[in-house]
């Protein structure tokens, strides 16, 4: 709200053929910086005071202000001053920091629609108890003038509240009218309308019976709903855009004068751009230097890093483990893979909206039905009385207000709040509205393997087999790289307590792995082909002394944390169980007998899999798919409903229904419960206002329905199916 | 009865003032952040005098 407006130079003629100087006034319009933090590991009052604290005492930055909410950190800062100072900074008070993208982040700072639900909640509810107050002097015996005064007081708090607070409704029952057919807004607004109208014109005619607090009290509990139903969507949009934004899209360009950091959409075909180790390669393109090796893991599922030198082809999304690599672009913005994933999820959205939401379902057969039933009292009444219209027609607006749908339109939020609210909780994040009754169907759940049921992570298998004095060496030399499986050797032998032998002259080979010296002896450290050893199907690195045959190191890809957990609770819920990978068929195999998995299948193109998850729903099941890759990514917009770690790449965690926040993967079987439950109480909330109807409906028709009676039974109702919804907690 | 000439506007009022009281704290984004305000309160920072 801060920000300073500089009169623009094109203001001049002039200054339209001279760019530059429009260029400098912008590096002078941009004053300040302003930079968003990921903070997940804060949650305390003294957690906010210490960063807020570090941060303002930094150099270069004028405020900055966290969000527990959110747990994120805005800062205002000096322009020169980068994310990455400011992450080193919080980082030294001791709390986890990650930049956050803020073109991705400002969509979801403002909740303008939020905003806009509450305003108009509030005045309701400003408008609901002033009127409640006027009435309870009516109900309690005022007659005459002065209930006259009151209904017209009542009229004047009751219209212009509704012509504000109605408009949500009165919008989307005229979009649904206009398409020709008919949503439950349609007998809200109506409902609404007919009992503004009706009751004005009962106080003109100094009627009894005037329903403004009915009218209003409607209005104000359904807004309640819709603003539920509004959080719960923005809670989940905003996490997910966060996740999103955690990858900031930078990649580091290659120009005439060095390095320069670009963001990605700024990269063209022919562009070189350099991928450093450790980092994901931004586009897709052709190897022109260096020597490195890659993970495919996330694009095809194979854990055996492969060899990368002049002249590889490189797909977006792979990871570079050893040595940095040129990489002449080949495809860049919308052509390259990214336009893939994009295509991917128009197909995932498409068949999500076949689903029919309860909600919905519920509304096709409750909209029609209430407009017969009153358009049945209005002529029923027109026939008995002999022609009073205004009498049928108060019977018929009694009949709109106590069928009301107050009950049903809190019956669905209230429950998907609460449930979501808990499964948020244990680190799941429902992105999908309709995510929770699909996955309460589920009867299948196929699992993907790399990235999904382990971590991606190796581990030492066979460290026992090995000599003293091979470890030691080893050791010395896997410390010297930064490759998954050294680090992996690295760590665990550090662990076990193995003091790395004396090694001169160590040097990383890229692409190939390690060697030293001890004396006038050659150690080598690295892939099999490189010391002239046969490669076996499993993950291994190859030490080699001297002109010795050359010994085998073997790694296993390490279990996520509650995969067991996870598969063993889902076969005690009778599911069955699927792994299907693109993996080698010795490491899925292996990894199926752990977890008690029957049905495996390995070596799985991208297509095959999508294919076997449709194949599945043909025979009638429903399936949950859990995947992380970009192969995944087909059978997870195919499947009925999906999840995706958050480790997983964007185009999955896009195409998938929920994302699982933390590593832990235990969560999953849990959560198919809290589904079942949650469809459960959303049934019973069903039952419960069809129960309160079935009582209503006959008072109402035959016109004994007072306000009173619709004001009591429609607050009744709604907070019972509220606290019905709670239990869910 | 004459009373209640009084007391129906004055009961307005005061309903709108706090209708508007809760306008101007939505609008000053007083609900951006409902779990770091209940903490804020319990940290000593600012309690002496107001943040400048």
């Amino acid at each position: 709200m801060t920000a300073t407006f500089s009169p623009r130079p094109s203001a001049c003629p002039a200054c339209a053929v001279t760019p530059a100087a429009e260029k400098l006034a912008e590096a002078r319009a941009a004053t300040e910086a302003r930079l968003m933090l990921s903070l997940p590991t804060i949650h305390c009052a003294g957690c906010i005071s210490t960063v807020e604290r570090g941060l303002n005492a930094a150099p270069g930055v004028r405020s900055a202000r966290v969000n527990l909410t959110l747990k994120r950190v805005a800062v205002e800062a000096e322009p020169d001053i980068t994310a990455e100072d400011l992450v080193k900074v919080v980082e030294g008070l001791g709390y986890e920091a990650h930049e956050l993208d803020p073109g991705v982040i400002s969509a979801t700072a403002t909740d303008k629609a939020g905003r806009d639900i509450l305003m108009r909640m509030a005045v309701a509810g400003f408008a609901m108890m002033n009127v409640m107050l006027l009435s309870v002097a009516v109900w309690s015996g005022a007659t005459d003038a002065t209930r006259d005064l009151f209904h017209w007081i009542s009229a004047a708090i009751a219209l212009p509240t509704i012509a504000f607070s109605g408009q949500p409704f009165f919008r989307n029952a005229w979009a649904a009218l206009s398409a020709r057919h008919l949503n439950m807004d349609v007998p809200i607004s109506l409902a609404i309308l007919l009992a503004g109208g009706m009751s004005l014109y009962e106080t003109m005619l100094s009627g009894r019976h005037a329903y403004f607090d009915a009218a209003l009290s409607l209005t104000f509990f359904l807004l309640a709903g819709r603003y539920l139903d509004h959080r719960t969507r923005a809670v989940a949009r905003s996490a997910a855009e966060e996740l999103a934004a955690l990858e900031v899209p930078r990649a580091l360009r290659i120009g005439a004068d060095g390095e320069e950091t670009v963001a990605i959409s700024a990269i063209a075909v022919g562009d070189v751009v350099r991928v450093k180790p450790g980092a994901r390669v931004p586009v897709d393109g052709v190897v022109i230097a260096g020597q490195s090796e890659i993970d495919r893991s996330l694009l095809t599922g194979e854990t055996l890093p492969v060899f990368a030198g002049e002249g590889q082809v490189l797909s977006a999304g792979e990871v570079n483990l050893t040595g940095p690599l040129d990489v002449r672009v080949t495809a860049a913005g919308e052509d390259s893979s990214l336009h893939r994933m994009a295509d991917l999820v128009a197909i995932a959205e498409s068949s999500k909206n076949r689903y029919t939401s309860l909600a919905d379902r519920a509304a096709q057969i409750y909209a029609p039905g209430v407009h017969l039933l009153a358009l049945f009292a209005f002529i029923g009444w027109l026939v008995i009385s002999g022609g009073d219209v205004r009498l049928a027609l108060n019977i018929a607006v009694a009949v709109l207000i106590i069928t009301c749908p107050c009950a049903l339109g809190l019956a669905v939020p209230a429950v998907t709040t609460a449930a979501s609210g808990r499964l948020f909780k244990r680190g799941m994040l429902i992105k999908d509205g309709t995510a929770l009754e699909r996955l309460a169907e589920v009867d299948t759940v196929v699992f993907d393997k790399t990235g999904t049921l382990t971590l991606g992570m190796p581990q030492p298998t066979n460290m026992g087999d090995h000599a003293r004095r091979d470890l030691e060496i080893a050791l010395a030399l896997a410390a010297a790289s930064a490759h998954p499986l050294a680090a992996a050797l690295a760590r665990e032998a550090g662990r076990a307590g193995i003091h790395p032998a004396n090694v001169s002259s160590i040097a990383e080979v890229p692409g190939h792995g390690i060697e030293g010296r001890i004396g006038d002896q050659q150690v080598r450290f690295g892939r099999a082909e490189w010391l002239g050893a046969a490669a076996g199907s499993e993950t291994a690195a190859w030490l080699r002394v001297g002109n010795a045959a050359p010994v085998e190191f073997t790694f296993a890809d390490s279990l996520r944390p509650g995969a067991q957990e996870a598969v063993t609770g889902l076969l005690q819920q009778g599911i069955t169980v699927h792994l299907v990978s693109g993996d080698a068929p010795a490491p899925v195999a292996d990894l199926a007998a752990r977890l008690g998995i029957e049905h495996w299948q390995a070596a799985t193109l991208p297509q095959d899999k999508a294919a076997f998850v449709q194949g599945l729903a043909q025979a009638g099941q429903r399936v949950l798919m859990v995947g992380d890759g970009l192969n995944d990514t087909a059978a997870l917009a195919a499947a009925h409903v999906s999840i995706s770690p958050s480790s997983a790449l964007d185009a999955a965690r896009v195409a998938s229904d929920i994302v699982l926040l933390g590593a832990d993967l235990s969560p999953l079987g849990d959560s198919l419960i809290t589904a079942r439950k949650a469809t459960r109480r959303i049934k019973e909330n069903f039952a419960i206002s069809l129960g309160y109807n079935v009582i209503a409906v006959p008072i109402a028709l035959a016109g004994f329905a007072t306000p009173l009676a619709a004001a009591l039974a429609m607050s009744l109702s709604s907070i019972t199916v509220s606290l019905n919804a709670l239990r869910l907690r | 009865m004459e009373t209640l000439v009084y007391l129906i506007p004055i009961s307005l009022f005061l309903g709108g003032l706090g209708l508007v009281a809760f306008f101007w704290a939505l609008r000053s984004r007083q609900f951006e952040d409902p779990d770091g305000d209940s903490q804020r309160f319990l940290s000593t920072d600012w309690d002496d005098h107001p943040k400048p």
